[in-house]
């Protein structure tokens, strides 16, 4: 039985979620994905590295269309979850974005509850049948955030007036409220300290038993630590793609050989 | 700096004392306590202005909260009064003032020799001393309750505008000697009623709830008619600019594209809150009145002028504390799946809405002491009646607190001096308590984070 399970889950892995095709993306006249082509993988957690200002936030913006809320920003070319067209006419983003949960990385929870902050979702989609169950919901995802046991006492206090590494995480709990199948992290960890950071590199480590996990990261110890791919982006180019061992081992380009030794970036 | 070129460490600072101030500080806190002290004053004088105006509008005002009343035993013979016998209100309402004006006379009289007081003057003098209004007054209250009719009651009459004057110190011998309408002789029977008990001050409830009364009656002169129409207005504009405001702060700021079109709408919008009042008053004259054809001196129409000019402070305001609320929530709305829609009602207007009925009411606020506007859609029309209730009364005739002051301030008895400056009081306690709820509603929302 357990033989069989690991059997199915390296299947699995091997299986695409996300497919790229010639993604342009634009702010007015500034290209700032260039030609983007990358396939990721189910139940694997895919690190983007890259020097500030090359496009990986916008990248990751693409997946769940939140750039559709920036009024300048135009995506071109093809971006499909399990062979759909995300961009699609009949796609309500709406939709999309509670299959495709995401971090952002200064952690942004909502000044309620903590309860409500983590039930919002389910709420909003109809997830929960009663109260009853909402509560077991909560607990769920409050366990896989790691932060159950610091707030099971305080669940109707202010997620606001939590510390921030524990802000992370609870919103890290809040977006695998909603059952996404992927989940989007832009530097989830920039703003905590060494302690919280295990705590979510553990997290995400433990999420990509169920999930395709997408994480931007400007450490290179972390991608190396969490993440099974690794995709480096240089000046909207995505310049390299492969097994997270092989990027950091033995890149193929000379850009990304130079930028994890530190040379550029 | 020569150290510096020749690529050496500066020479070191000569050592100086921590508890001396060099030079460089002493003129930094020089200019420091300069800048408070203009500060101070600026704030100082602001302070002033508005204690001088407190004192001069309490110390003309309050007396206008102080009424004086005479009580008198009123006979109400049946035979005059109702001469069918049936109390039949219909009947008997073909009996005008002029068949009241004569029993009161004799109430007084037969009051002034009750109380043994000796006075020369003659019984229609003695009279005089009551307002002209008090016929009125007496004639509502048998018309209302017909069957007091046979019997003597009690009923305390508003004593006449000058014997007021009197007691509040703003008519004396020397000018009631100059004046036809009063004279020296009335005042020596005020005294002597006073001191019988029968005549005396008291707290004038009616100055806030009985309507205006003609130049010739101040001392019945009061604010209720006023207040109605204020408040319709207010219901009315709260009703309208409240929704239209904040649907179109959330739409523009929220989910309109951002282009040249918004951007116009934009100007014109800030542009309209600069609009002078009296504009919006032409606006509705056309457009209410001569094209919708709406009633004159309506709170229908003043509500809709008002509306307009409420309008652009609370889309302003709006527009305002929404920008204030962080992207990143909205952001963090979205990512969870909430609509555009869902994350504006559940999270973004929430964390506005103390920025919003901040804006609201000062908005509402500005309404209330509007007057140029009300003036060209008719509400200085004198209004005896007061409206019914809503709605139908929003079509009424009604007059506006700060309308009703402008009229007074025009009116030649130095009596409506304390009337208007009464009910510039009554305007300002509004004003405070609308702000006074401002503040306790914001407390109340905020206090949630
Ligand atoms: N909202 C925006 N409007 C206009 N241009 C933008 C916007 N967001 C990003 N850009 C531009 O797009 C390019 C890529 O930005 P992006 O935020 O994706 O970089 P990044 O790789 O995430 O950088 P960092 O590591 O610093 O977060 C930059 O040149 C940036 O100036
Ligand atoms: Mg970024």
């Amino acid at each position: 039985m357990d033989d069989l399970r690991i059997v199915e889950r390296d299947v699995d892995a091997k299986e695409t979620k996300i497919s790229a095709k010639n993604v342009q993306v634009y702010y007015g006249d500034n290209h700032a994905i260039k030609d983007v082509n990358v396939e990721i993988a189910d139940k694997t957690v895919t690190a983007f590295i890259g020097p500030s200002g090359c496009g990986k936030s916008t990248f990751l913006r693409c997946i769940n269309r939140m750039n559709d809320t920036i009024d300048v920003c135009r995506v071109e070319g093809d971006i499909a979850i399990d062979g759909e067209d995300i961009y699609d006419r009949k796609v309500d983003p709406v939709q999309l974005r509670a299959k495709v949960g995401m971090v952002f990385q200064k952690p942004n929870p909502f000044p309620k509850s903590i309860y409500d902050n983590i039930a919002y979702g389910p709420r909003i989609h109809g997830l929960a049948k009663n109260k009853a169950d909402l509560d077991n919901i909560v607990e769920q995802s409050l366990r896989r955030g790691a932060i159950w046991d610091e707030v099971k006492d305080r669940l109707h206090e202010p997620g606001t007036g939590l510390s921030g590494g524990q802000q992370q995480r609870l919103c890290i709990a809040r977006a695998v409220a909603t059952e996404p199948e992927v989940l989007l992290m832009d530097e989830p960890c920039s703003a905590l300290d060494p302690i919280a950071t295990a705590q979510v590199e553990e997290l995400i480590d433990e999420l990509r038993q169920n999930y395709s996990v997408v994480i931007v990261t400007h450490s290179m110890q972390q991608a190396a630590r969490v993440s099974q791919k690794t995709a480096f982006f240089h000046l909207g180019y995505l310049v390299e793609y492969g097994e997270t061992g092989t990027i950091f081992t033995n890149p193929e380009d000379p850009r990304t050989e130079s930028y994890i030794t530190g040379r550029i970036g | 700096m020569t150290d510096l070129s020749a690529g050496g460490i500066p020479a070191a600072r000569p050592k100086s004392s921590l508890l001396t101030e060099d030079a460089r500080t002493k003129k930094r806190n020089a200019a420091e306590r300069r800048f408070k002290i203009y500060g101070l004053s600026a704030v100082l004088l602001g302070v002033a202005a508005l204690v001088m105006l407190l004192i001069s509008i309490l110390g003309n005002g309050l007396s206008a909260f102080q009424q004086t009343y005479v009580t008198l035993q009123v006979e109400l013979p049946a035979e005059t009064l109702d001469k069918e016998g049936n109390r039949n209100r219909d009947e008997m309402a073909k009996v005008s003032t002029f068949g009241y004006s004569p029993l009161i006379a004799v109430a007084v009289e037969n009051a002034v020799t009750e109380a043994g007081i000796e006075t020369e003057l003659s019984p229609q003098d003695q009279g005089d001393i009551i307002s002209k209004e008090a016929a009125a007054q007496l004639r509502n209250f048998v018309l209302a309750n017909p069957n007091v009719v046979g019997e003597t009651i009690t009923f305390e009459f508003l004593a006449n505008g000058r014997i007021d004057g009197y007691l509040k110190d703003r008519v004396t011998r020397e000018t009631a000697a100059l004046d036809k309408n009063v004279s020296p002789g009335q005042l020596d029977l005020t005294d002597a009623l006073q001191e019988a008990g029968i005549l005396e001050q008291r707290f004038n409830w009616a100055f806030l709830t009985m309507p205006d009364a003609s130049g010739q009656r101040p001392e019945a002169a009061g604010l209720g008619v006023a207040i109605m129409g204020s408040l319709y207005m207010m219901l009315i504009v709260l009703g309208l600019a409240l929704p239209i405001g904040v649907a179109a702060s959330i739409y523009l700021e929220e989910f309109a594209p951002k282009n040249r079109i918004t951007d116009i709408i934009e100007v014109n919008i800030s542009n309209l809150a600069a609009v002078p009042s009296i504009v919006f008053g032409i606006l509705g004259l056309a457009i209410f009145i001569n094209f919708a054809g709406l009633p004159q001196s309506a709170p229908i129409v003043g509500g809709l002028v008002l509306t307009l000019m409420t309008l652009p402070t609370i889309i302003i305001a709006t527009r305002a504390s929404l920008k204030s609320v962080p992207p990143s929530i909205r952001d963090a709305a979205l990512g969870v799946g909430a609509s555009k829609m869902q994350s504006v009602f559940h999270h973004v207007l929430p964390l506005a809405a103390p920025g919003i009925l901040t804006g609201t009411i000062i908005g509402l606020a500005q309404a209330l002491g509007e007057t140029a506007p009300l003036l060209l859609i008719g509400m200085v029309a004198f209004v005896r009646e007061y409206p019914s209730g809503p709605p139908e009364g929003f079509f009424d005739p009604a007059s506006a607190l700060p309308v009703q002051i402008y009229n007074w301030t025009q009116r030649s008895d130095p009596a409506f001096v304390e009337r208007a400056s009464g009910a510039i009081i009554v305007l300002l306690i509004f004003l405070v308590s609308m702000n006074a709820l401002a503040i306790f509603l914001r407390r109340r929302f905020e206090r949630r984070w």
